[in-house]
């Protein structure tokens, strides 16, 4: 339960950073808050040659409201994003999924960054990004692109991150009066990785729902959106809303997989307890 | 082997000045160092066993590198204790029976006592959810939140 040796190297820019990067390509990983990172090393399932270690890049660093955006730098603990009052104002359901993340100890040290590029299908954040639509800002030395949440995460641990680039930020469209959001998730125990999740952010406005985003996570290989359904809630009175409907075309969309705990049908269950308790929490908005 | 690098780090409250791996874990770094009261139970972050404090925050000293601690303020059971800032919860712990072969409690306690100073008044519920990332496998958890309760109602000058 040690890990293998490596070379580190402590980076002060984010020109330190490519530097380790363009030299070292996938033989290199960065060094953010080490709470999934370390472990992967320590069981041998992740052996790099070399750390950089990113705690101290300015360039990653800051919540910043920005006209219609909230920015967050990568290196935010998950402490910190938890405890923002700017997130919970302009990001409520980011806001929302923070207190299911890990436990106290890991958030103080886990990053925001981190565990997006990690892309755990499991975990909270790739799925609340979906949700809100947010764009990621990427950089390596000879590059600078900014990708959509939906196109950013690919699987598995596999976002479309190359091993020279760096996750800078993410953008966030802030919330307005008419959103209205929706996190839970089932596990066996508090902290414990998600055996289903939602993440859910719509705009109620009138009593009627005039957008909808379900995401669904730790059913798939990756968070992923049920479509049909989302489209079905538009134009539906928050209280008079087809449940079973919704839940069928849930059913219809996405077909969840086994993991090593749960089967797909306790996860086919799970999920419309979910979207049950979310649609009953939506019925009771008046807006 | 990878070349050792020097470090420097503050442990309770002593500067400490060593050549290290840069994969050795501040948790082994501490014991390495006589400080055995940080114990090593899983080495992946998730019994909190290894719990110490950095720069004033609870975290898991099997995931952060000393290499990592340079130039940074850790302090463990040993210098908790010796502040006395938590004997309070400490004689809790022994009055509740929360321990029996002691090797989640300096976990617990430190956990604990960043949850108190967060949230004077936990509920049972709260304390349960905030130190959920902590294992014990003797004592069965209630005598553990028994004494974070009686903690915090003393505090408030409730019992």
């Amino acid at each position: 339960m040690k890990s293998r040796t490596f070379e580190y190297v402590r980076a002060v820019s984010l020109d330190e950073v490519f530097a380790v990067l363009d030299e070292y390509g996938d033989d290199a990983k960065i060094l953010a808050g080490g709470q999934s990172l370390v472990p992967a090393m320590n069981m041998r399932f992740a052996a790099p040659s070399i750390l950089v270690d990113v705690n101290g890049v300015g360039e990653l660093s800051g919540i910043q409201l920005d006209g219609d955006k909230l920015t967050i730098g990568a290196m935010n603990r998950h402490a910190d994003v938890l405890n923002s009052a700017d997130v919970k104002l302009h990001a409520p359901l980011i806001s929302a999924a923070m207190p299911y993340i890990a436990h106290a100890t890991i958030r103080n040290r886990g990053t925001f960054g981190g565990s997006l590029c990690n892309a755990d299908p499991a975990s909270e954040l790739p799925a609340c990004a979906i949700a809100v639509n947010a764009q990621f800002t990427i950089k390596s030395s000879t590059s600078a692109r900014r990708v959509s949440a939906l196109d950013f995460f690919e699987g598995t641990y596999a976002t479309c991150m190359e091993p020279n680039e760096i996750l800078v930020s993410v953008d966030v469209p802030i919330a307005n009066d008419a959103t209205y959001v929706y996190f839970d998730e089932l596990a066996r125990r508090k902290g414990d990785y998600a055996m289903a999740g939602l993440a859910a952010q719509t705009t109620i406005e009138k009593g009627k729902f005039t957008s909808a985003n379900l995401i669904f996570f730790a059913v798939s290989e990756m968070a992923v959106r049920a479509p049909a359904a989302s489209e079905m809630l538009l134009g539906c009175r928050v209280g008079d809303v087809d449940v079973e409907g919704i839940c069928a075309a849930v059913a219809n969309e996405i077909t969840p997989f086994e993991d090593l705990t749960t089967s797909a049908e306790a996860k086919s269950h799970m999920m419309k307890v979910l979207l049950r308790r979310a649609l009953v929490a939506f019925g009771e908005v008046s807006a | 082997m990878s070349a050792k690098t020097s470090v420097t780090i503050t442990v309770n409250g002593e500067i400490l000045t060593a050549l290290v791996e840069p994969r050795l874990s501040l948790a082994d770094f501490l014991r390495e160092e006589g400080l055995t009261g940080t114990h090593v139970g899983c080495e992946h972050g998730v019994c909190g066993a290894c719990t110490v404090m950095v720069d004033g925050a609870t975290a898991r000293g099997c995931l952060i590198l000393a290499v990592q601690c340079d130039g940074r303020e850790v302090e463990t059971i040993e210098g908790a204790t010796k502040s006395e800032r938590l004997k309070d919860l400490q004689d809790n712990f022994v009055e509740c029976n929360s321990l029996q072969c002691g090797f989640c409690t300096p976990g617990m306690v430190l956990t604990a006592d960043e949850l108190l100073r967060q949230n004077p008044s936990p509920s049972r519920e709260e304390i349960r959810e905030h130190m959920s990332g902590n294992y014990c496998r003797c004592t069965g958890y209630q005598a553990i939140v028994d004494a974070v309760e009686l903690t915090a109602k003393q505090r408030r000058g409730e019992a």
